[in-house]
């Protein structure tokens, strides 16, 4: 029972906040700025709700992060340098785009690996369909079908 | 050969259904630290406004009577950050007190995105095990540390290197068979 | 008394399932016709039951008996009643139950539809239906029972999620639930058909239309669910490449996939291993949704109540059907044999080439949902996959899929001329120029250079549907009146697909179209105060109190003019309801043709006198879920074809197409 109504709790707790992130305070007033203040906050995780950009998110460390990149713009930073900095804080796994590297290799690859192997499969199966077909049709005329033929051809002459 | 083809896909499907397996025995909110074995973040933090160190008001000592990452190196310290709205330090509150006053371990906190005045009372009611409090009212200093979410516990060796990080409450188990061992070993090497 | 009786007829309903699969096995292997006809009542007989059941639950809620732990959970008795209706399915016991409830409905529709199937195999698919059954049933009864009482019962409930207190999502699990769970028709199937040891194109046409049904009400259930995140969350994102949303959009790819590759079976009698793998993967995966989702094993921001013993059961259920079925095919697929031939430029062909790319979509989204936990369980770090990473990767699939969707329906069976075909789509091709041109011109660089391509898309995906029918009733070609009548006479599915095809490219434009030239504006206004969003003035009149049945609001009033000119006036809400105590927001919206003027009130500044109001001109995207439904329209049109409706293939005229010779087939 008690189980139960944690896990109730749980529930609520994950389905709960409507996500009002962004609030009128962190705007930027540069427009180019707060635009790149907002993808880059989309590429970023929010690390307490899990599987929502801070961008998306309006918990409080969400803010503090938003705030941070802000900042960072402010101060110059490329786009990169600001990714940079909350990696060496927070490590890869605030990036909702992991980076190309040896553990996330079978991801990135994993697509496009899907995608040529079927092409393969799909080549050689269709080679197998279209071999055989072309071999259906190529098949030796039997007597009656050729004498019909050169009658056509005949015609034609 | 073509029958393995035929095959592959309950092949993979068995991989699949056995990391589902696996998967049940890890914690998805688990995050490890960046910054393990990287030497601690340079910050200066000042008191909690109002605090009182050795009868004094701690903002009017040297070196504002906060913590900065200077203090750091030397022994092995753990850092502690907290909050006196958050329900879990409370309960790992006794333990981080055993271990400042019993187990001989130098504990330092960072008091995160406080109210001074709540921090000061919880600390008066609870007791003060932390040889130095820095205060990080706007919580930029605990980003620097990669803090998510309080209480988080870091262990500093006598370089001021990071060595271990725990998130959540200190638990008796986790001080006996992880910190304190951990301790031992970084004071010898 | 009720409860006990819901839960008494939900135990009568395991045994008659498993009465529904044993006999009716046995019986089909010893040719037994009287063990095969028990399958028959019993599916009918286990509907039943599950939907005594099921009444029994819902006057449970109905009646607000707080005696019964799942209402007090999730009920209140001052929920408005369409909310007491819907929260039965609104928590994981009820949930599982109008899963069970659907299931149960599409076996008793094929016991009583299939009069024609041969007789073996209408029974072993509705005993794979029954062991289906058996195993949710099970998991209910187990794991998930909703008829538990309390004792004292409480005076009142916890009431439901607010956020579930809203019409679009209160009907988005019935669609999305008769979608994952229409799939196991496929599913049984194709385990029927290895167990059979035969697939042809008549076994093909029973499939489809079920199919279709799942197909079309996923599509209807995904796009719902979008729709609610769109005006609910307060923001207006529409896909969040969420864990779970991924899980719902898994089984629609795979069975996208299944729905070409049978028209293929039908047609040709090619593809079948194929095809009898699909059906089986696309079930896999609406079972593996359901485990994702209750597990607890992937994080997400919508996820049920997390209980591992749950997640273990389904693991269990999900090894059994799927690895027991994957086993079954890989011993039994090798002997299907291979049926008609093709060139690669072919109608075959390019439904060939989908199924590539939907698959290998499939598996993007897969191994992106997935690979933090692999990453994880083999300790080499954690990882976070999120919308970036799936944009990058889903979108390269997705733009060649809908070139070639055009492209297909030009192509002939067996063998095409592709150039024939793409001169014949000229049309198109200029309705592409110019909609990128017109794009380029009005925006004038404005957005990424994506959303040109987008919009290219989109117009060649509309616009070559579109003329492809054009085409097929000639017209222009012969008199208004000619065409008519052909378009009439065409075969619904026909018209079904050109309806989707066209949809899929008004969808694309909608998605298109509010990623790249959103417009906001987020600031702290008190009443009095105007914003300016895209053209348009919002003037903030007004906060009023306003008392809903179980909650309390603060509802903002917004007068929207442009060029002076009045046009909407706007009144979101900001609720708090008092049970849960959760507040949440109902955004305020004005759809017209081209955009939404979208507008959230959100929490009132510090010190009271202002609210932060976020106000959004999304560009083109109501035609986002417009599209969606056109899609469900789509499949429902193709499912009201005459040969399904017939239902019984002639095999007659199948047996001919299995040659190899070109005996005249029809055009579609």
């Amino acid at each position: 029972m008690k189980r139960l109504l944690l896990a109730a709790l749980l529930a609520l707790s994950a389905l709960s906040s409507p996500a009002l992130a962004v609030q009128p305070d962190e705007v930027l007033p540069d427009p180019a700025l707060e635009n790149r203040a907002r993808t880059i906050s989309q590429e970023l995780r929010c690390l307490v709700c899990q599987n929502q950009s801070i961008d998306d998110s309006n918990a409080p460390l969400a803010r503090d992060l938003r705030l941070l990149v802000r900042d960072r713009l402010k101060a110059g930073d490329s786009d990169d340098k600001v990714m940079e900095y909350v990696t060496d804080r927070y490590g890869d796994y605030v990036l909702l785009r992991p980076p190309f590297k040896a553990t996330t290799l079978v991801l990135w690859i994993g697509p496009f690996a899907v995608l040529l192997l079927g092409a393969a499969g799909t080549f050689l199966f269709l080679r197998g369909r279209r071999g055989v077909a072309a071999g259906a049709d190529t098949a030796p005329l039997s007597t009656d079908e050729r004498r019909r033929l050169d009658a056509l051809l005949r015609k034609d002459d | 050969m073509r029958r393995l083809l035929y095959l592959l896909p309950f092949l993979l499907f068995l991989g699949v259904g056995i990391a589902f397996y696996l998967g049940f025995e890890r914690d998805p909110r688990d995050i490890p630290s960046a910054l393990i074995d990287k030497p601690a973040p340079t910050f200066d933090l000042p008191a909690i406004p109002g605090q009182m160190v050795q009868g004094q008001p701690a903002q009017g000592q040297p070196g504002g009577g906060g913590l900065s990452s200077a203090r750091l190196a030397g022994d092995v310290t753990l850092v502690n950050v907290f909050a006196s709205w958050c329900i879990p330090c409370k309960a790992e509150h006794p333990v981080i007190t055993r271990l400042s006053r019993e187990q001989g371990v130098t504990v330092y906190g960072i008091n995160y995105k406080d109210k001074p005045e709540d921090a000061l009372t919880w600390l008066s009611r609870n007791g003060n095990p932390y040889a130095a409090i820095g205060a990080d009212q706007d919580g930029r200093v605990s980003i620097d540390w990669g803090v998510y979410g309080v209480p988080e516990s870091y262990l500093i060796d006598r370089k001021g290197r990071i060595r271990f990080k725990h998130v959540g409450p200190l638990t008796p188990q986790v001080v006996e068979e992880q910190i304190l061992p951990m301790v031992k070993h970084l004071r010898q090497g | 008394m009720i409860p006990e009786l819901g839960h008494y007829a939900l135990v009568l309903a395991l045994f008659v399932a498993l009465v529904q699969s044993v006999p009716p096995l046995v019986g089909a292997a010893t040719r037994n016709g009287a063990w095969m006809n028990v399958a028959v009542p019993a599916a009918i007989a286990q509907m039943l039951l599950v939907l005594l059941s099921y009444a029994a639950l819902t006057w449970a809620h109905v009646v607000s008996d707080f005696s019964v732990l799942n209402v007090v959970q999730n009920s209140h008795s001052a929920k408005p009643m369409l909310y007491k209706v819907s929260g039965v399915w609104g928590n994981h016991e009820g949930s599982m139950m109008l899963w069970i409830v659907m299931l149960t409905i599409f076996g008793a529709a094929v016991a009583v539809f299939g009069r024609n199937l041969p007789p073996t195999l209408k029974a072993r698919v509705l005993a794979v239906q029954g062991l289906i059954g058996v195993g949710f049933l099970l998991f209910i009864l187990i794991t998930s029972n909703p008829f538990i009482r309390v004792i004292p019962a409480p005076i009142d409930g916890n009431d439901l999620n607010p956020l579930l207190q809203d019409p679009g999502l209160a009907f988005h699990p019935p669609f999305l639930y008769a979608g994952y769970v229409g799939f196991s028709m496929a599913f049984s199937f194709a385990v029927a058909a290895l167990i059979e040891g035969r697939v042809d194109p008549a076994w093909a046409r029973w499939v489809r239309p079920w199919t279709l049904a799942a197909w079309s009400t996923l599509t209807m259930g995904i796009a719902m669910g979008s729709w609610w995140a769109y005006y609910e969350l307060g923001w207006g994102g529409w896909w969040y490449w969420d864990p779970v949303e991924n899980a719902s959009f898994m089984p629609w790819l795979a069975g996208t996939a299944l729905l070409h590759s049978a028209i293929v079976v039908e047609k040709r009698d090619a593809l079948k291993s194929w095809t009898i793998l699909l059906a089986i993967v696309t079930f896999s995966l609406s079972l593996m949704g359901t485990f994702l989702v209750r597990s607890g094993i992937l994080t997400s921001v919508h996820a049920f109540a997390v209980d591992p013993k749950r997640g273990i059961f389904i693991l269990v259920l999900l090894a059994i059907a799927t690895g027991g079925s994957l086993l079954l095919y890989s011993l039994r697929a090798p002997t299907l044999k291979a049926g008609g031939l093709f060139a690669p430029i072919s109608r075959e062909g390019a439904l060939v080439l989908n199924n590539l790319l939907l698959s290998t979509a499939t598996a993007t989204v897969f191994i992106g949902t997935l690979y933090p936990l692999f990453l994880d369980i083999m300790k080499l770090g954690k990882v976070s996959v999120g919308a970036p990473f799936f944009n990058a990767t889903f979108v390269p699939v997705a733009i060649p899929m809908v070139i070639a969707m055009v492209v297909g329906p030009y192509l002939s069976w067996k063998r095409a001329d592709l150039g024939a075909a793409l001169t014949r789509l000229w049309v198109a091709g200029v309705a592409v120029v110019a909609a990128v041109a017109i794009t380029a011109y009005v925006k004038a660089g404005s957005g990424p250079l994506l959303a040109l391509v987008g919009i290219g898309l989109a117009a060649w995906a509309f616009v070559g549907s579109l003329v492809e029918f054009a085409d097929r009733i000639a017209l222009f070609r012969t008199s208004f009146r000619n065409s008519w009548n052909r378009a009439v006479h065409l075969p619904r599915s026909a018209w079904g697909m050109t309806i989707a095809h066209a949809c899929v490219g008004l969808s694309i434009l909608g998605m298109t179209g509010t990623s790249a030239w959103q417009t906001e504006s987020i600031t702290a206004m008190k009443p009095g105060d105007r914003a300016s969003v895209a053209g348009y003035e919002f003037q903030f009149d007004s906060v009023g109190l306003v008392d809903g049945p179980n909650f309390k609001a603060e509802r903002g009033t917004f007068t929207v003019t442009k060029d002076g000119q009045r046009i909407a006036t706007l009144e979101p809400e900001r609720r708090s309801y008092s049970t849960t105590r959760m507040t949440t927001t109902e955004s305020a919206i004005h759809t017209t043709v081209f955009s939404d003027l979208y507008v959230a009130l959100g929490d009132p500044t510090q010190n009271g006198t202002a609210w932060i109001v976020r106000i959004y001109h999304h560009p083109l995207v109501p035609w986002i879920w417009i599209g969606g439904v056109g899609m469900m329209l789509g499949g429902l049109v193709s499912l009201t074809d005459r040969r399904f409706r017939i239902g019984a293939p002639e095999r007659r005229r199948t047996a001919g197409k299995t040659g190899g010779k070109s005996a005249p087939l029809p055009a579609e």
